[in-house]
């Protein structure tokens, strides 16, 4: 199952996905959990900074920049924006 | 004996923080909340001036605490530490639990923030889990009004079980409903339930089993449920605070350490692996916040984030991110450039006025000459030059930097450097931090404590130094415009000025990340740690709430420290230029023997000599060198550029001169009290001297190149 699977820094701008696994540990991971990234969380790329990185993302209301490290860790299911 | 808090009425947390009850009557209250959310507002605006600040015992964690009175009874309102999370992933984190916990407040108040209400209902959860006399305070309801957030306040509170009001504490709205429910919750005049947080059914199983022995010798006011909870999450943290609170060590009872291996156990024959308790945790408390959230909140039209997505989208963009950063700091320097003049010359003239009066005084005392001297040459002129050349500049600056501050600008800043403080191994906040360097770089050092990563913190810290602070724009100012810019006239003059001395800002900028990168690949070898950075919404700013908090703690705060260094400071510099060792004073006596140092970085004797002894403030160093250019024995001040220039051509400056010696004022040593505060914050001596010998080297080293490189080209 997991091959379907996309890291967050794959998301394009303006691309929202479904949080799915969280492949960090530790204190990461809790922090990650602190901004309310569990399971089945929309979250949405909204802008990128001047060099590319890192990236500002929509998560639950609030806007939070990750560096693309932090981004690669998060496995999310692309949501077609199509269908929504 | 079990586990109970101190028989002795004395609370250990409570009397580390020096809290003084007047009363026994009295309530303690924590105040608690996400950042960003207007928490200190909600602070300020409840015990005004009645406030104390220090920091958290053992911890560098700024702490605060102030009182008001209510119904004729005293309210002791603690500041605590804004978090997400009180599950002590950083050191904010923990303080905030161990008040919550040990610090028996009757009452904890958490602040949210009305417009991203289901993200900071996480930190509520959290908090009833630990007690009930929880009071629910959603700020910035104005803010959610104009962007058609409305929420059902009433059903909030029914869903929690708790009193919830809804305050916009800039306006000083809802401020008195929050009193009256403090007051009533304080003295119990209401019995709360608060809604129980339930986890799945294997999980409560698992709570209970431990339950019942944590109850058997629970005598805290600690929940044993959620000591239990902990317990199973393996969170060792609180364990040892248990046991440095309430003198008490868990993991030493047999019998709970069994109960707790069997819950486990338990739990991983369900499936359920320890790892995995956390996240089951965590996961729990968001999705009860998700659905209370979806229950109160409604969003009249979605688009309620356009417009600071538009905003962002300029302020971040690739082609426009940078240069309007940049010309922002241009506008700022050159509006405190512009602004700063005439109030300085009339405070110069205003203390001139009082020096002629001060002297008539000593005169008509028929006090000794030199007691004349010492006290109004000496101490007191010193003092007039930097309250003169300081507070007009720092005025202006604070209040602007304050209302970039409260527009949220300044993460949009650490935004869009935070790929060069990647590519240095460092922090990406380390940008806000050099942000508060230009006001003041002890500022800036304190300010570090944003930083979690303990090795990031002290990379930020040593090179706080090479952002110019407040104390050294008069020496770029008199430098650029007597040099640089003179031969332009009219207020494109000024614009130019803002220009250069904006390029000296980014060459401190540069020289931070190359000295943040060399020092990650050397002595403070480490990869970056991974980083999460929140852009807060755009918010109003109120106007004179800023000028207030400007002035009255950053200004006043920054030229009281620069007053009490420079009293001192005169006396010494004064003795130095009025005692004499043969032909010479001292002061050109040790110059002369400074001058074939200096004169290798561009500089002379005296300008070297005028460093070291502006060592206390950077402030007095151009003052002092003029003074002993003109061998007057006490600072002066010349009434015009072409005076100032005058002088120092006739004593050798060139513009290599000039270059030097705004090269040299960028990076030297740290002033003292950055370095007293480094000391402080790092507690240790080694950093200290690190961060007084890397600026310093970085200014010797660049000085020695550019101005060789320039004799070696004109030579040619």
């Amino acid at each position: 199952m997991e091959d379907k699977y996309y890291p967050l820094s794959s998301l394009a701008i303006g691309e929202k996905g479904i949080v799915k696994k969280l492949t960090s540990n530790d204190l990461m991971r809790r922090r990650l959990l602190d901004l309310g990234l569990i399971n089945n969380t929309i979250v949405e790329a909204l802008h990128k900074s001047p060099f590319g990185d890192p990236v500002a993302f929509l998560i639950r209301g609030a806007v939070i920049a990750l560096r693309s490290e932090v981004a690669s860790m998060i496995l999310i299911e692309k949501i077609n924006v199509e269908e929504e | 004996m079990g586990l109970s808090n101190a028989s002795s009425g004395i609370n250990i947390l409570q009397e580390e923080l020096k809290i003084e009850k007047t009363t026994a009557e009295d309530r303690i209250v924590a105040l608690g909340g996400n950042p960003n959310v207007g928490k200190s507002t909600v602070f300020n605006s409840l015990t005004g001036l009645n406030q104390h600040t220090g920091n958290w015992p053992g911890k560098t964690v700024t702490n605060a605490y102030g009182s008001y009175k209510y119904k004729g009874r005293n309210f002791i309102l603690v500041d605590i530490p804004g978090t997400y999370s009180l599950m002590a992933n950083s050191v904010d984190e923990e303080v905030a639990r161990d008040f919550i916990c040990f610090g028996e407040p009757h009452t904890t108040v958490i602040v949210v923030d009305a417009t991203c209400l289901e993200r900071n209902l996480n930190l509520v959860l959290q908090t009833l889990e630990i007690t009930s006399n929880v009071i629910l305070c959603v700020n910035l309801m104005d803010e959610a009004k104009r962007k058609n957030i409305h929420i059902n306040l009433k059903k909030l509170s029914h869903e929690l079980g708790i009193p919830v009001v809804g305050t916009s504490a800039v306006k000083a709205i809802g401020l008195s409903n929050l009193m009256e429910e403090i007051y009533n919750i304080s003295y119990g005049r209401f019995k709360l339930s608060p809604m129980s947080i339930r986890y799945s059914e294997e999980i409560e199983k698992a709570i209970s089993m431990i339950e019942n022995k944590v109850r058997a010798i629970n005598q805290s006011k600690l929940s044993s449920r959620w000591i239990s909870l902990k317990l199973l999450d393996g969170d060792l943290n609180l364990i040892n605070s248990i046991d440095k609170y309430l003198d008490f060590d868990l993991s030493k009872e047999k019998n709970i350490v069994k109960e707790v291996e069997r819950a486990k156990n338990y739990l991983k024959s369900m499936g359920i692996d320890r790892d995995s308790i956390r996240d089951i945790i965590v996961t729990n408390l968001i999705s009860i916040s998700e659905r209370i959230s979806k229950k109160v909140v409604t969003i009249e039209n979605n688009g309620y984030k356009s417009l600071d997505r538009k905003i962002d989208n300029l302020l971040t963009s690739k082609k426009f991110g940078i240069p309007i950063m940049v010309l922002l700091l241009m506008i700022v320097f050159w509006i405190t450039i512009r602004g700063a003049n005439i109030p300085s010359e009339i405070l110069a003239r205003g203390f001139s006025f009082i020096e002629r009066n001060l002297s008539l005084f000593f005169q008509w005392l028929k006090a000794p000459a030199w007691i004349h001297d010492v006290l109004v040459l000496g101490i007191f002129r010193t003092l007039s030059w930097v309250v003169s050349v300081m507070l007009p500049p720092m005025a202006i600056f604070f209040p602007m930097f304050t209302l970039l501050e409260d527009l949220g600008y300044l993460p949009r800043v650490a935004f869009n450097l935070d790929n060069f403080f990647k590519k240095s191994y460092a922090c990406g906040k380390q940008a806000l931090t050099m942000c508060m360097g230009f006001g003041c770089n002890a500022a800036g050092v304190i300010g570090c404590r944003i930083i979690d990563s303990p090795r990031e913190r002290i990379i930020a810290i040593i090179t706080n130094s090479f952002v110019p602070c407040n104390g050294r724009f008069p020496i770029f100012i008199a430098v650029i415009s007597t040099f640089f810019v003179n031969f332009i006239k009219g207020t494109f003059q000024s614009l130019v000025l803002a220009l250069i001395l904006t390029s000296v800002i980014v060459l401190g900028v540069f020289m931070t990340l190359l000295v943040s990168k060399i020092l990650s690949m050397t002595i403070l070898k480490g990869l970056a740690s991974s980083f999460t950075l929140e852009l807060p919404p755009y918010r109003k700013p109120q106007l004179g709430r800023i000028i207030v908090r400007s002035i009255l703690d950053r200004t006043l705060f920054v030229l009281g420290r620069a007053v009490v260094v420079a009293i001192p400071a005169g006396l010494i510099i004064w003795l130095m230029a009025n005692i004499y060792l043969g032909d010479s004073n001292i002061l050109t006596y040790t110059a002369n023997f400074l001058n074939p140092l200096a004169k290798l970085i561009g500089l002379d004797g005296y300008i070297l000599l005028a460093f070291l002894l502006g060592f206390p403030a950077n402030e007095i160093v151009i003052p002092i060198l003029l003074m002993s250019y003109m061998a007057t024995g006490s600072l002066i001040e010349l009434n015009s550029l072409a005076e100032l220039k005058g002088v120092l051509i006739a004593n050798g400056w060139t513009w290599v001169t000039g270059l030097s010696v705004m090269l040299f004022s960028l990076m030297h040593w740290p002033c003292a009290t950055t370095c007293l505060t480094i000391r402080k914050e790092t507690q240790s001596l080694k950093w200290t001297l690190v961060s007084f010998i890397i600026p310093a080297v970085a200014g010797f080293s660049l000085c020695f190149l550019v101005v060789n490189l320039i004799r070696l080209f004109s030579l040619l």
